[in-house]
């Protein structure tokens, strides 16, 4: 019972802040909406029996939309000091999801021990006796191989895409050059003036 | 299957990335002095992996658990996007050389591009599908703001990863809707469950899903009302990347698009019908008038690849082997018109080497470098279809194949539309013929592009049709894989 009450209240809110995100006008508040709507991604995880899944959303997308939201804050042309004037207009917004979050934790964890939700008909149900991170990790290595090592491609092409686009050489720096250093002499760089008249500049 | 031998099915990839790993070291230590020799490597390695395709490769079935099919449909895919790839590769050091951006990473992303076009066409499940096409895109996406200081090119770019994001997304909410209601990835699979019949809200999501996975699709293949990115890419990029993306990455989609039509929804031949007819017509009818107003050449030629992929699809409306092997010689001959035309644009260049785009500066070209302007009018004349040149038979095909179902008046109209096409097709020809002459270009000074432009003419000229006897019989062995 209690499962069947968590699903419909994370698909729900998944839903409602999934549309919030789109439909809010402040990009700050969108990004808010954002983890949220990821949070409770999260929670549908959790109760289908994916708790890997469920802890790589909230670390991955909550951790890297974290991250953007930074990113968010940098280039789009916010004031900041109006945005520690804004501090107290946000705080009850603030407040309200960090409540929503917790609640929903709790929420989640008694429902994931009341034996989570029955699937219908999965088509590839959970082996027996393993965890979850050990039955994808199986599935990546041996059926998955092939994608799996494809991903990898997809990531190196954009590595490389992102250096031929941005790296370029310039003119004019003043390098290191540690094998110059090295064969440089005291006689190149230290000349003895003897007869140096007094008065005068050293020309060198 | 063990993983070893499926391994040995995907030599071609394999070849591919290792190499195109090797020559990214190349290129990290050579830098761009380099370019030139790692060009040519990546050629051979091209012509590798095209020669991979006559062992296991080419018909050893299916690998990786049926993630992958080395079959005979996906070996002449690979073919033409090998053949394409090296294409574009041989013709960029002397563009990118007057432009002053060489850069050694260009062979590198080509080869890499051609890996995930070979996933794509061999895709036996909708995962590989998805990253096979990722890897294609990413790839491209960097390829088309290569000259990065160039803003057009910037922009292409820029227009390109938005809007392919945006088909992404598009394909993979398709993806998921057909995961969601027929519960497997796999092509076989999803066929066995859309084969059976079912009640009305499972089978409204599973045709949710399949219009989401063909817009998708359409968008990668630019069939109208997909196409918007095309003149912009193609107008914005440079010319040797233009060159790339109109040949190999389209033949790729095409491949990819019959591939998921007919191996994983051959059952619900029915529902995508009446997608493809709409695509057709609309691509036809639209890249036919809206390329009457270009002023540019590169853009005029996105317009015709828009129209050409129209063409093609009406093959895929029957959804018979001999539909798709009408697709598939039109795509044979569809690469050697568009790579020779566009040759051709990469010859004209003022006398300080600059490139120029305008059609007008191809007025009185005839005078000027009369066998330039002959093949050129070859090209044009096969790409709008005119009997004596070979352009004209793959047409023939498709609309044979229409008109095979009894489909006989989408192929009246089809074939009115492509009236359309030829008018923008011929003006080219009078303002090379008829105008009186523009400046000069300076001459061309390489021989390879000389003997390719030629190649091509020869295959798009009425020649062609002494192939029409082994490309038949290779391209209708290679729909047989699908069915």
């Amino acid at each position: 019972m209690i499962q069947t009450i968590a699903f419909y209240l994370f698909a729900t809110l998944v839903i409602a802040s999934g549309a919030l995100t789109i439909l809010a006008r402040n990009p700050v508040h969108s990004v808010l909406w954002l983890i949220l709507a990821f949070f409770n991604a999260a929670g549908l995880m959790v109760l289908v029996g994916a708790e890997f899944i469920a802890m790589l959303l909230v670390i991955v997308y909550v951790g890297a939309v974290a991250v953007l939201f930074l990113f968010v804050v940098m280039m789009l042309d916010i004031d900041f000091s109006e945005m520690r004037a804004g501090f107290g207009r946000y705080l009850p917004f603030g407040v309200l999801l960090v409540v929503v979050l917790a609640a929903e934790i709790i929420f989640a964890v008694g429902a994931w021990s009341a034996g989570g939700i029955g699937l219908g008909a999965a088509t590839s149900p959970t082996p027996e006796g393993m965890s979850n991170i050990q039955a994808l990790g199986t599935l990546l290595y041996t059926r998955y191989l092939y994608i799996f090592e494809a991903a990898g491609l997809v990531l190196l092409v954009a590595m490389i895409g992102a250096i031929v686009l941005t790296h370029r050489t310039r003119g004019g720096v003043r390098a290191q050059n540690i094998r110059r250093q090295n064969q440089r002499r005291p006689q190149d760089a230290v000349r003895n003036v003897v007869d140096q008249p007094s008065g005068e500049g050293v020309t060198l | 299957m063990s993983t070893l031998s499926s391994i040995a099915l995907t030599a071609p990839e394999l070849l591919l990335s290792v190499g195109s790993i090797a020559l990214l070291m190349w290129c990290a230590w050579g830098g761009d002095a380099a370019t030139r020799t790692i060009s040519v490597v990546a050629v051979a390695l091209l012509t590798g992996a095209a020669f991979l395709l006559l062992g296991p490769a080419g018909y050893g079935g299916t690998g990786f658990g049926g993630l992958y099919h080395a079959d005979a449909f996906g070996a002449f895919a690979k073919l033409l996007i090998y053949i394409a790839s090296a294409v574009s590769i041989i013709v960029a050091p002397r563009f990118f050389a007057d432009t002053g951006s060489m850069r050694a990473e260009y062979p590198v992303l080509i080869l890499l591009s051609a890996v995930g076009m070979g996933m794509m066409v061999s895709a036996g499940d909708l995962l590989t599908l998805y990253v096979g096409l990722e890897l294609q895109s990413l790839a491209a996406y960097v390829l088309a703001s290569f000259m990065r200081r160039d803003t057009r090119s910037a922009e292409a770019g820029l227009k390109y990863f938005v809007l392919g994001a945006l088909a992404s997304g598009i394909l993979l909410y398709g993806i998921s809707l057909v995961y969601g209601f027929t519960g497997t990835t796999d092509f076989g699979g999803i066929a066995a469950v859309f084969g059976t019949p079912a009640e009305e809200p499972v089978r409204l999501g599973r045709l949710f899903g399949l219009v989401f996975v063909f817009a998708g699709l359409a968008f990668k293949i630019a069939a109208v009302p997909f196409h918007m990115w095309t003149p912009d890419v193609y107008e914005g990029a440079p010319t040797p990347v233009t060159t790339f993306f109109a040949s190999a990455p389209k033949v790729a989609a095409m491949a990819l698009l019959l591939r998921v039509a007919v191996e994983a929804m051959g059952p619900a031949t029915e529902e995508w019908r009446q997608i493809v007819i709409f695509c057709a017509l609309a691509s036809t009818i639209l890249g036919g008038v809206a390329a009457i107003g270009q002023t540019n050449i590169k853009r005029l030629l996105a317009y015709s690849s828009i129209n050409n992929v129209g063409f093609a699809l009406f093959g895929l409306v029957p959804g018979t082997a001999l539909g798709v092997s009408a697709v598939l010689t039109y795509l044979a001959v569809y690469i050697a018109m568009t790579l020779g035309s566009f040759l051709v644009v990469l010859q004209m260049r003022d006398a300080r080497g600059e490139p120029i785009e305008t059609i007008a500066s191809l007025s009185g070209l005839s005078r000027t470098q009369p066998a330039l302007a002959a093949a050129m009018a070859m090209f044009m004349f096969s790409l709008a279809g005119i009997p004596p040149l070979f352009g004209f038979w793959p047409k023939f095909l498709v609309f044979d194949a229409v008109v095979d179902i009894g489909l006989w008046p989408l192929a009246m109209i089809g074939i009115a539309t492509s009236v359309i096409g030829a008018y923008y097709y011929l003006r080219i020809i009078k303002t090379m013929y008829f105008d009186e002459p523009a400046e000069a270009f300076a001459p061309s000074g390489s021989k390879v592009e000389g003997g390719l432009i030629a190649l091509a003419a020869v295959v798009v000229s009425p020649f062609g049709y002494l192939m029409i006897g082994p490309l038949g019989l290779i391209s209708l062995n290679a729909a047989k894989a699908l069915f």
